[in-house]
Formats: structure tokens, C-alpha cells, sequence
């Protein structure tokens, strides 16, 4: 199931974003590495909303880190608005980065605790000269305001006075001074109560319609990603396993680890409780992940070709692309 | 109703620099033998504040209690903390959202496992030892001789909440306590922990209290669910009957609020706007009230109080779902 392939990429102008055979290793000792992205190939349309999913330590924060090269790949291309940003000189790459932003799983703990909201936004800004402090102090209350803050009653507090709704309101605002073109969100809302990861799914849904930014929503919760999403890619072990958009993702999921994810979900309704077989165990060592098809160890359906041969990523309805030897159809 | 804990008029308030903060104001619950109640809530609802002052575990110079708490004949309000201790591991237990942190990280597993067996139950350390290994299999850990020999360090999230789960229940406990248990988890994982601790309720019998800020989590492992705000409890019912029939315009917006996994494909979700009242100014009124869309004057003006439907529905509002204004 967990596979590669190169299927599903897309042959358009609109392209702003494409990543192929993307690698990144960290080696720990001599004979131990960590396989956490293992040639890993997509692209992001300009205004799309791609959500990548999968449980802890497949591998997605990692690739949204290499795409900003945080730090660089082992290997393979990023290619950002026409520009490999593995290729470029570190001042390039720095003016680069301006252009694509994140947004961290820990609002509280992204924010330093000794500025106050008015230098965290001001800081971007002033670094790369964007106005006099005039004009910065006009864009910096513009921003809060945006993200749904009273700029006058937030500008001298520092982000600990904050609840963890408010300071992910704050670092959006800071991610959005600099005018970029793409955000990257890393779990944005799991720090956050279930009440407040709607309030905050809505404005990136806002800022998204507002500044036309593409995004790469980050999360482990494919409920979360449901409303907000163009297209859902999921990954395992370092590799993708199904890219679909949501309207076939949710409703004919064709990996059976999508599958699994989404019988996971719990439902709010006691009278729809359906206890289906559950995913079992946790995800193998990524420093000795299985031959063949990833997934192969926790799959009901695994076969003896999945031991022996990877699986590809292919087509099996349209725009619907999945890596597996034997598809849920 | 034989009760197994009886909390009654709980008030928790706590001395701040910012003046007296009330974390928990009138709350009444009963819970009977086997039974498993959901306390659901936002951060800062009192949640976490109730059920550690259920386990008489607030006892601090600036903390303010009043109020009964009796549990299993024994009203652990009366009573030091030496004594509220005797209680836990046998009467009941507690797993906590974080099985990071509430573990010690210098101690292997199976150490910390045999401790309680041996502090409470007076076992020898080569039975709770092998008591242990026991109960690692009733978590259904796989390989529990190793882990046995393991430091937390060495284990996943998911492994380290099913340990903290089988300290819980190492000395077969009337009650557990449940705090976020599963919040720090993946959903994969979540759905595993929330599986095992369906199958040991019914195993051992014990009563549960799942303290969570999902409603998703409660459907389906609770009996009754309360539904605190701002330090009350602002509707108490059957889990069936609350999700069925609510009354509290807080509880629906709750349940609105959370992203399911049949929402329609790009539909937006219906977030609660604002966000808690202030704890250190209760002020007038209805705390919901400036977040309600319903609201009206009165609400504004009047505390409402609990009231009752015929069948024991408990609610605090002056104008639930479903009657007409």
C-alpha cells in the first residue's frame, strides 16, 4: 500500500508547488537511520488546499519542514514558483522563504514569550524593511484585525496572557505579514479544544479566500481536514498511500489504511457507534520499515506480492490515485 | 440509588493575584457502582478542578472548598490527606492526559507497575513483578516481558497510556478517573485506548469518570454525560437521551462545533464564537449567555438555576431546546 510513483502529479501552468523523490534521512549512528520521507513526490496547485494525513511518525512534519529546508533534503527537487529551492544559495533561499510560511501544531511555545504581540508581528516585517514604522504599525493592526483580534487590546500583551485559540490567531497574523503565497500548517488545531479548532479552521478557510494562498494542512484527524481540503493526500511510513479529492476520498476510500483512519474518527452520536475492526498495533520502526509495501504489517488484506514488490501509485477513478496491490473497489 | 461517590454542593474557588477565581460552583453528581459518566467541557470549564477535588487531591492554603464529597460511605471531605490517600489505588484510580510526563522517566516499567502492588497490596516484589507482567497483557501490550524491562522513554505514546492504565487498575479499583486520557493520541491510537477501556469496564466492573472536551469521545463510552461551564454543570442526562434530546443551547453548539467526519465536503463549520467567561468575575446572568444564540434579556439578567424534566434530565437554562418561547 504505501508506495511511490509519480501517477498522480499534474501537468499544469497553475502548478505553484512540486516536490519530487523527495528523501530525507536522519542518521543516528553509524548503521541507524531513520527513513522518515522516503521518495515522496506531489504537487499543490495555486489556491489548493492539500492536506496531508497520517498517525504520528510517518513522516508529514518532516516533509513540510524539508519543503521550507528545515533542513534540506537527503535528496530530490522542491520546486517552488519555478525555483528548486534545494538549489539555491542560502541569501536566495532566505528571500525565498518569505513566500511560504508555517504555522506550528504549539501555538503557545511558537511564540516567544518575552515579545509582545505588537514586536512578534512588527518582527517579520522589520527584518525584511517592509515601510517605516508608520506604515508597518498600519499593516501590523490590519492584520490582527483579520485574524479576529482587537488590535488595541492585544498590541502591548505578550502571547502568555493568551488562551491557545488566541495565540494561533496571533502566529497566523505573523505568517501572513509578509504577503506569502503559501502557508504550511503542521496540526494547527490538535493543541486545541474541539470548540476553538472551528473557530481557527474557519479564519486559515478566510485568510485562504482573502490572500488566494495555497495550503498544506497538516493533521492526524481526517475529520479535521474534511471541511477546509481540495484534495487529501495520506501517508505511511514515509510514503504516500491514496491522493484523492475529499468528495471521493471520504466516501469510497480505496487504501485500507484510509479506511482504517476514518473508522477511527469517533462519532458523536451514540446510536451510530459502529465497532468495526479496528487498526491494530502502531506503525513499524521507520529505521526498518517492512519490504514490499509498507503497510503490509497491519493490513487485513496483505498478500504475498505486497511482501515482495512496493506498489505504485495508479489511477483507479478519476482523480482518485491509490498505492496498493489490492484496492478497496 | 447506591451510590459509590456522591458529590454534593462542590464549590472550588481559588485565591489569585487577580482576585478569587471560582473554578467549580455548585455541582451535584451521583455515581453508582459500574457506572460510567463523561464530564465534557472547554479548557477552562472546571473539568479537570472537579474531578481532582472528587479525589480530595486539592487541599492547598489558597484553594476554597465547600461541600460533601462521600465516596464508597467514606466522605473524603472530612478527612486528611493521609487518609484520602488510603484510598487511591484500591477505591479509586487516575490516568492523566499526558502519559509523557506522568510517568518517571528514570524507573523501568515494571518497577513502576510492582510499586502499588507492592505499597497497597503488600505483595513480595518477585509476585508484583509478575503481577505486572499480567497486567502489561491485559493492556494488551504486546511483548510485555521486554517492556517490563523498558524506560518510558522507550515507548510510544500509545504504549505509555496503556502502562499509566495498568498502574490504574493494578489494585482493582471501585473507580477511575480518566483526564483527557486519550487527547495527546493519535486517532488511531484514541480509538485503541477508548476500545480497551470499554473492555476492562466490563472485565472488572469498575465505575469511570471520562473527563474529555469531545463529545465524540463520550458517545459511545459513557452511561450519563455532564456538560460543565464556567465551574457548572449546565445540563446532566443519560448519554443516549442527551445526544437525542438536548436541551442546552451550550451543548448543541458544542456538538456543532466539533469537525465529523460526515460533514459535507467543504462545508464551513459552525465554530462557537468567543470564548470563556472570565473565572475571577462571574458577574450576572447566564455565563453562556454572550455566546448563546438564543440568548435573551433575561438571560443577561438571571442566574437560571438546574431545572428538571420528569425523567431526570437536568438542565440550566431559562429557554432549553425544544420549548417554545
Amino acid at each position: 500500500m504505501a508506495g511511490s510513483g509519480i501517477a498522480h502529479m499534474r501537468n499544469s501552468t497553475d502548478v505553484v508547488l512540486t516536490v519530487r523523490d523527495l528523501v530525507v534521512e536522519f542518521r543516528l549512528s553509524k548503521d541507524r537511520v531513520v527513513k522518515a520521507v522516503s521518495g515522496l513526490s506531489f504537487d499543490v496547485i495555486k489556491g489548493e488546499v492539500l492536506a496531508i494525513v497520517g498517525e504520528s511518525g510517518c513522516g508529514k512534519t518532516t516533509l513540510g519542514r524539508a519543503i521550507l529546508q528545515l533542513p534540506p533534503p537527503n535528496s530530490g527537487e522542491v520546486i517552488f514558483e519555478g525555483t528548486d529551492l534545494t538549489q539555491l544559495p542560502k541569501d536566495n533561499l532566505r528571500s525565498a522563504r518569505t513566500a511560504i510560511q508555517m504555522i506550528f501544531q504549539d501555538p503557545i511555545s511558537s511564540l516567544d514569550p518575552r515579545m509582545t504581540v505588537k514586536q512578534l508581528i512588527d518582527e517579520p516585517l522589520e527584518i525584511w524593511q517592509r515601510g517605516d514604522e508608520q506604515e508597518r504599525s498600519v499593516r501590523i493592526n490590519e492584520l490582527l484585525n483579520n485574524v479576529g483580534l482587537d488590535s488595541e487590546l492585544v498590541l502591548d500583551r505578550h502571547a502568555y496572557e493568551f488562551s491557545g485559540g488566541q495565540c494561533q490567531r496571533i502566529s497566523i497574523a505573523r505568517a501572513l505579514a509578509l504577503d506569502p503565497r503559501m502557508l504550511i500548517c503542521d496540526e494547527p488545531v490538535s493543541a486545541l479544544d474541539v470548540s476553538i479548532q472551528a473557530q481557527i479552521i474557519n479564519l486559515l478557510q478566510d485568510m485562504h479566500d482573502r490572500y488566494g494562498l495555497s495550503i498544506i494542512f497538516i493533521s492526524h484527524d481526517l475529520a479535521v481536514v474534511k471541511a477546509i481540503s481540495n484534495r487529501v493526500m495520506v501517508m505511511y511510513l514515509g510514503k504516500i498511500c491514496e491522493v484523492a479529492p475529499p468528495e471521493i476520498l471520504y466516501a469510497k476510500p480505496a487504501h485500507h489504511y484510509t479506511r482504517a483512519l476514518l473508522n477511527s474518527v469517533p462519532i458523536p452520536d451514540p446510536t451510530r457507534q459502529t465497532r468495526t475492526e479496528l487498526l491494530q498495533g502502531e506503525p513499524p520502526s521507520p529505521m526498518n520499515p517492512p519490504t514490499g509495501c509498507r503497510f503490509r504489517t497491519r493490513c487485513a488484506a496483505a498478500s504475498v506480492l505486497c511482501t515482495q514488490q512496493e506498489p505504485q501509485l495508479r489511477e483507479v477513478s478519476p482523480g482518485q490515485f491509490v498505492a496498493c496491490h489490492h484496492p478497496i473497489i | 440509588m447506591n451510590s459509590l461517590l456522591s458529590i454534593k454542593d462542590l464549590n472550588v474557588s481559588f485565591d489569585t493575584p487577580r482576585g478569587m477565581l471560582e473554578a467549580v460552583r455548585n455541582v451535584d453528581i451521583e455515581i453508582a457502582a459500574g457506572m460510567s459518566v463523561g464530564i465534557v467541557g472547554e479548557s477552562g470549564s472546571g473539568k479537570t478542578v472537579l474531578s481532582r477535588a472528587a479525589m480530595g487531591l486539592l487541599q492547598g492554603s489558597n484553594v476554597h472548598r465547600t461541600g460533601t464529597v462521600v465516596f464508597d460511605g467514606h466522605e473524603l471531605t472530612a478527612m486528611t490527606r493521609p487518609d484520602v490517600r488510603s484510598h487511591f489505588g484500591t477505591g479509586m484510580a487516575m490516568i492523566f492526559q499526558d502519559p509523557m510526563t506522568a510517568l518517571n522517566p528514570v524507573r523501568r516499567i515494571g518497577a513502576q507497575i510492582s510499586e502499588s502492588l507492592i505499597f497497597r497490596l503488600g505483595m513480595s516484589k518477585k509476585d508484583a513483578l509478575k503481577r505486572s507482567f499480567e497486567l502489561l497483557q491485559l493492556v494488551r501490550i504486546p511483548d510485555a516481558k521486554s517492556v517490563l524491562r523498558k524506560f518510558p522513554y522507550q515507548l510510544s505514546g500509545g504504549m505509555r497510556q496503556r502502562v499509566m492504565i495498568a498502574i490504574a487498575i493494578s489494585c482493582n479499583p471501585k473507580l477511575l478517573f480518566a483526564d483527557e486520557p486519550t487527547t495527546a493520541l493519535d486517532v488511531t491510537v484514541q480509538a485503541q485506548i477508548l476500545q480497551l477501556l470499554r473492555e476492562l469496564r466490563e472485565d472488572l466492573g469498575m465505575a469511570m469518570i471520562l473527563v474529555t472536551h469531545d463529545l465524540g469521545v463520550v458517545a459511545g463510552n459513557t452511561d450519563y454525560v455532564a456538560v460543565m461551564y464556567a465551574g457548572q454543570v449546565v445540563e446532566f442526562a443519560p448519554t443516549t437521551k442527551l445526544f437525542a434530546d438536548m436541551r442546552m443551547p451550550y451543548t448543541e453548539a458544542l456538538l456543532e462545533s466539533i469537525p465529523k467526519i460526515d460533514h459535507p465536503v467543504g462545508k464551513r463549520l459552525l465554530a462557537i464564537a468567543g470564548r470563556l467567561p472570565d473565572p475571577t468575575d462571574r458577574g450576572s446572568g447566564c455565563s453562556f449567555a454572550p455566546r448563546c444564540k438564543y440568548f435573551q434579556n433575561k438571560c443577561l439578567e438571571e442566574s437560571p438555576t438546574l431545572k428538571t424534566d420528569p425523567d431526570g434530565h437536568l438542565y440550566r437554562c431559562f429557554f432549553p431546546i425544544g420549548e417554545a418561547l
